[in-house]
């Protein structure tokens, strides 16, 4: 048991060991596991961000889904709103149709009945003509009373 | 082992696992002509397979899921970079990859000790090597030499983090101090010298302490192997002789397991105690 030379060696086996350590060593075991758990941690945080981003997802859908239905309803509402007026429109229409042939008829019928009204006028007059040169019997010239005769007809 | 030419007496086989490979026989405590052949052999062979181990799984390290070795070499680099963030809050880039060597290596200088005491020496002595001891940490050099240069590195922490004056003022101004300049240049001496003691103490002690329980590990694995010595195959003939066997086996095994904490133990206690001196070196008082 004494002091040797070996004390030297062993310093240096000893520098240059920690040398090697630190060198070609424990950086890299160190750098891979520093990198892993940011890794991990990385990949939590996304797992997390999913799931927020389906829960969102899921509002979003709900949402959409329920102003669509809104949507259906107010369509279906509109479309019979304007079922309605169309056919109160037809309504609307035919009725004035109607009317206006009803009116127009009328108009006819006064027309025709104007019409008949002058020629049985007219028929009246020569009636009466006819009547007053038997009543007369005498020839009445109509080219002689034809004003006459006119004059009576705007009079009946 | 060597039963079948003059079987040696307890003190001689003793003496004989006790001494070193040297290139030449030691004279006087002190003589650096000699070197230990047998100790730098095994540290530099434990040295080699502890970085190439670790520099092979380092090489292949990734940060996607590591194999089975990788693992285990990120287990202990956890938790000796564990131990090291908990007691220093410096910035070094040394101090973790010495404490990761300090333990793993000393770990291994220790493991040696599992070895059956008469496995390497008896081989050895076949290739016709007469002594070899096959524990570097029971050899005072190798501790010396670990806890010297710890040592060194405390030294220069202390000087790099408070200066040469604040190192000085810190071994000279405490823990006795006075406002009074009179009493204070009195106090300076009894200062210096329990602060020597202190900062001489801590490699003293670090070498010590591990040369000293696998010193005694070792003794008690040769004691034991006493209880065969003088019976050699013979002995199985006579009852006495089984009991040593059955003795030396039961006793061995009981050692070898209390042993397994005993080694890690160390390594981790030298590892521990090298962080906490630097990381007072480090601090400011």
């Amino acid at each position: 048991m004494n002091i040797n030379l070996t004390l030297i060696v062993q310093m240096l086996v000893f520098i240059i060991l920690i040398w090697f350590t630190m060198k070609f060593v424990w950086p890299f075991i160190l750098g891979a596991m520093e990198e892993r758990s940011k890794k991990i941690a990385q990949g939590l945080a996304a797992a997390d961000k999913g799931e927020q981003s389906l829960a969102q997802a899921r509002e979003r859908a709900e949402v959409i889904v329920r102003e669509a239905r809104e949507r259906a309803i107010q369509i279906i509402d509109n479309a019979q709103h304007r079922a309605n007026d169309l056919v109160e429109q037809a309504k609307g229409a035919a009725s004035t149709e109607g009317q206006r042939l009803v009116a127009a008829a009328q108009q006819q019928i006064e027309l025709d009945s104007s019409r008949a009204r002058e020629s049985l006028r007219r028929e009246v007059a020569q009636i009466a003509v006819q009547a007053a040169s038997k009543l007369l019997e005498r020839e009445i010239d109509p080219k002689a009373h034809a004003d006459l005769i006119s004059k009576l007809a705007t009079q009946i | 082992m060597a039963a079948a030419e003059s079987t040696p007496n307890a003190g001689e086989y003793i003496l004989h696992h006790l001494t070193f490979l040297s290139n030449k026989t030691p004279h006087g405590i002190v003589d650096f002509s000699v070197i230990n052949l047998d100790s730098v052999f095994f540290a530099v062979l434990l040295a080699v397979a502890f970085g190439g181990s670790f520099y092979l799984a380092a090489r292949k390290a990734t940060a996607g899921v590591p194999g089975k070795f990788q693992n285990f070499v990120e287990l202990v680099v956890e938790f000796v970079d564990n131990q090291v963030k908990d007691s220093f809050h410096g910035t070094s880039k040394v101090i973790a990859p010495l404490a990761l060597t300090i333990f793993c290596w000393v770990f291994l200088f220790n493991a040696m000790d599992l070895l059956p005491v008469d496995l390497l020496p008896g081989l050895a002595r076949g290739a016709g090597i007469e002594h070899l001891k096959v524990v570097p940490s029971t050899d005072i050099n190798v501790t010396f030499g670990m806890s010297l240069t710890v040592f060194i590195l405390i030294i220069y922490y202390s000087i790099k983090m408070k200066g040469l004056g604040g190192f000085i003022k810190e071994l000279t101004l405490q823990p006795f101090s006075s406002k009074n300049v009179a009493v204070q240049a009195l106090l300076v001496p009894i200062n210096l010298l329990l602060e020597l003691v202190t900062l001489f103490a801590r490699p003293v002690s670090l070498a010590l302490r591990l040369f000293g329980n696998l010193y005694a590990g070792e003794m008690i694995f040769l004691l034991l192997a006493l209880l065969t010595l003088s019976s050699g195959f013979g002995g199985l003939l006579t009852v006495g002789g089984w009991l040593g066997v059955i003795a030396q086996t039961v006793l061995g095994l009981l050692w070898a397991i209390f042993h397994i904490l005993v080694i890690t133990l160390q390594a981790f206690i030298f590892m521990v105690l090298t962080v906490v001196y630097l990381a007072m070196a480090n601090e400011h008082h």
